[in-house]
């Protein structure tokens, strides 16, 4: 972490960066925030370690409408929003400088309250494990026990676009990235549509999920419009409930880089990001493997047209 | 006081549930929140707190006000009817019960808000103290005390018992329905677990964070700082922190086109949306950093400015735990305290 604190200074004393984009400490052991930093002494506060999650790259959209670059700090997975939000020419390259950060994967204080602890003092990381000082007993984890969700499909250590590395990756992965959608898959009708309704009807419209995505970035959302006939704070019935999240699912098909923010954020602990894994392994299935964001210039399958793109009737003859 | 043992709680909830509506915390996929009990729900009174707060139940996120329905040349208009029938609301915490306190403030002053004075009158609520505060609690901030839980009924728990305290007139009409239920009890349990949670509380991380330079007539002091853009810049306008808030009471009203009638309804509006306050000239809040200000200023400055002092923040710690920047209330009194004194 300090190399980092140490390569921002230097890149804010030399002029090369303006600011820079990272996390802050937070108050407790869990809870750093994005943070704009800019100047040195702010940089103090400057943490990197488990509780990191948040993907910077959407923030590069406000920071490439100011002067001058500003430093930016992206894990490898980050690094496929950040070429995904440049194919969209929803950022500016030149404005940003890239230092792509090592990671082991990262914490998820869910799981870890999941995991029975409760009034949490201290966590400190170890490479396996996590100790939790809490005031009622400590508690000793497996840090892959607590890991988010996406970290089990971790896309690997390669960072996609970056100006400099700092710090060693380890890959987290450790299960199929499409075992969760092939068990939804293997549900009756009846089952998946009462999976989703559990599920969907715990939404409170926060619209966390929609604000933290980087596939997200329209400059006003339909949702937001005060014309659209519909209710965008409240879902009124069970059918708009629905409607929000199958709306944005479509809508980020072939974008969306499986990040997971959305299931990291969501305050009820909705798994949103199945909706988007389904519609990846669909587009796979039916275009080709393809994964938004592994670089910034390739056209995804549903903005071309090819001759040997599948014809409407093959979708619909799958079911 | 009374007690019951904890198995028989099934039983108590029956009991209640057939007299009238039963609210209480229920846990669906993973999640706790407040709904409606029936046999087949699986209740978590564990759960400290609810990922919503329990304010639904007289403040809904979403409510039908009247419908207009065309009638050739005529528009027929209907009312909504206002609760008339009795219901409990069973485990609200002390945090959340200084909330309806807040509430009460907005909706019950003149002029009144008769949906929620109806949803108010009927409605009977039994707080629970909190067995286990967390490191996010902050109510003995804002002088709850949450080991003795106000309500019409009060009630604490132990491994095996449910302690039950009738407190208003309320709670007494609704005990001596379900009396059969109960065994008396002497006070001296319900003092061992009041004992337990204010240790803890002592403990708590928050529990002496100050309130100092916020408070009734502090706007001018706070609302130029250049400390609100430092949170603004890293808050992802969602509504979350609004959402799940205890106090938060901002609506807003629309009309829904069913097609042959015209729903007008209100529901929660979010201080963090862009087009809160949104008026026939535009908006007037148009940043980020403005939207952000209004909420916090609010909580600390505007509401006890307007209310004898009472703070429109009860400390649950929900925002704490669920704000996806992790900005939160206690970061916001901290940096300015921190920070206040400098130019920036």
């Amino acid at each position: 972490m300090q190399e980092l604190i140490t390569r921002g200074k230097e890149l804010l004393a030399d002029g090369s960066v303006v600011g820079i984009l990272g996390w802050k400490e937070g108050d407790f052991s869990y809870n750093p925030e994005p943070a704009f930093f800019q100047n040195e002494e702010e940089l103090d506060k400057f943490i990197y370690d488990g509780f990191c999650g948040a993907n910077l790259s959407k923030f590069m959209i406000e920071a490439s409408k100011k002067e001058g670059k500003t430093l930016v700090f992206l894990k490898p997975c980050d690094t496929y929003s950040f070429n995904q939000l440049l194919k969209e020419h929803r950022i500016d390259r030149e404005k940003a400088y890239i230092i792509g950060v090592g990671c082991s994967g990262k914490l998820s204080l869910d799981k870890i309250k999941e995991a029975g602890v409760k009034g949490i003092q201290k966590i400190t990381e170890e490479e396996d494990k996590i100790h939790v000082e809490t005031l009622y007993g400590d508690k000793t984890l497996n840090r892959s026990d607590v890991l988010l969700d996406r970290c089990h499909v971790c896309k690997g250590k390669e960072h996609r676009i970056f100006d400099e590395i700092i710090g060693e990756s380890k890959e987290t992965n450790d299960k199929d990235k499409f075992s969760e959608v092939e068990a939804i898959e293997k549900m009756s009708s009846e089952e998946k549509f009462l999976f989703f309704q559990k599920e969907l009807s715990k939404c409170i419209r926060c619209n966390a999920c929609r604000n933290v995505c980087p596939a997200c970035s329209c400059r006003k959302c339909v949702f937001d419009s005060n014309k659209f006939d519909s209710a965008q704070k409240v879902n009124t019935n069970s059918f708009e409930e629905k409607m929000f999240h199958i709306i944005r699912a479509f809508h980020v098909a072939g974008r969306c880089t499986d990040c997971g923010e959305c299931s990291r954020v969501c305050p009820e602990g909705i798994p949103l990001h199945l909706f988007n894994r389904k519609f990846i392994k669909d587009i796979d299935e039916l275009y080709g493997e393809f994964r938004a964001g592994e670089d910034a210039e390739t056209v995804g399958p549903l903005t071309e047209f090819t001759f040997d793109d599948a014809e409407p009737q093959e979708a619909v003859e799958r079911g | 006081m009374y007690k019951i043992a904890k198995e028989k709680l099934p039983a108590l909830f029956q009991l209640l549930a057939n007299e009238q509506e039963l609210i209480l915390p229920i846990k669906n996929s993973g999640q706790v929140n407040f709904g409606l009990w029936d046999e087949e729900v699986e209740v978590d009174l564990t759960a400290l707190n609810s990922v919503k707060s329990p304010k639904d139940a007289f403040f809904p996120q979403g409510e039908s006000l009247y419908t207009c329905k065309k009638d050739g040349k005529k528009i027929e208009i209907q009312q909504e009817e206002l609760r008339d029938k009795d219901f409990v609301i069973f485990g609200m915490r002390p945090c959340d019960y200084r909330g309806v306190e807040v509430l009460d403030k907005v909706f019950l002053v003149d002029p009144v808000d008769s949906y929620y004075q109806a949803r108010r009158e009927h409605g009977i609520i039994v707080t629970m103290a909190c067995s286990e505060p967390e490191e996010t609690c902050f109510c003995k901030v804002f002088d709850i005390d949450c080991a003795d839980p106000k309500g019409d009924v009060a009630a604490w728990l132990d491994k095996d018992f449910l302690y039950w305290k009738p407190v208003t007139d309320k709670g007494k009409a609704i005990t001596e329905k379900v009396s059969s239920l109960f065994a008396e009890s002497d006070d001296k349990a319900v003092e061992t677990i009041q004992e337990d949670i204010r240790s803890i509380v002592e403990k708590l991380p928050y529990s002496n964070l100050s309130l100092e330079g916020w408070g009734a007539g502090k706007t001018d002091e706070k609302f130029d700082s250049p400390i609100w853009e430092s949170f603004a810049n890293s808050c992802l306008a969602c509504g979350t922190c609004t959402f799940i808030c205890p106090t938060c009471q901002c609506y807003d009203i629309k009309d829904y086109n069913t097609g042959n009638s015209v729903e007008r309804y209100r529901c929660w509006d979010s201080c963090m949306y862009s087009d809160f306050t949104m008026m026939a000239h535009g908006n007037n809040r148009t940043t980020q950093m403005q939207r952000f200000r209004q909420r916090f200023m609010h909580k600390l400055v505007y509401f006890p400015t307007n209310n004898d002092g009472m703070y429109s923040c009860v400390g649950c710690g929900r925002c704490v735990s669920k704000c996806p920047s992790s900005l939160n209330i206690v970061k916001v009194i901290k940096r300015f305290q921190e920070e206040g004194g400098k130019a920036n």
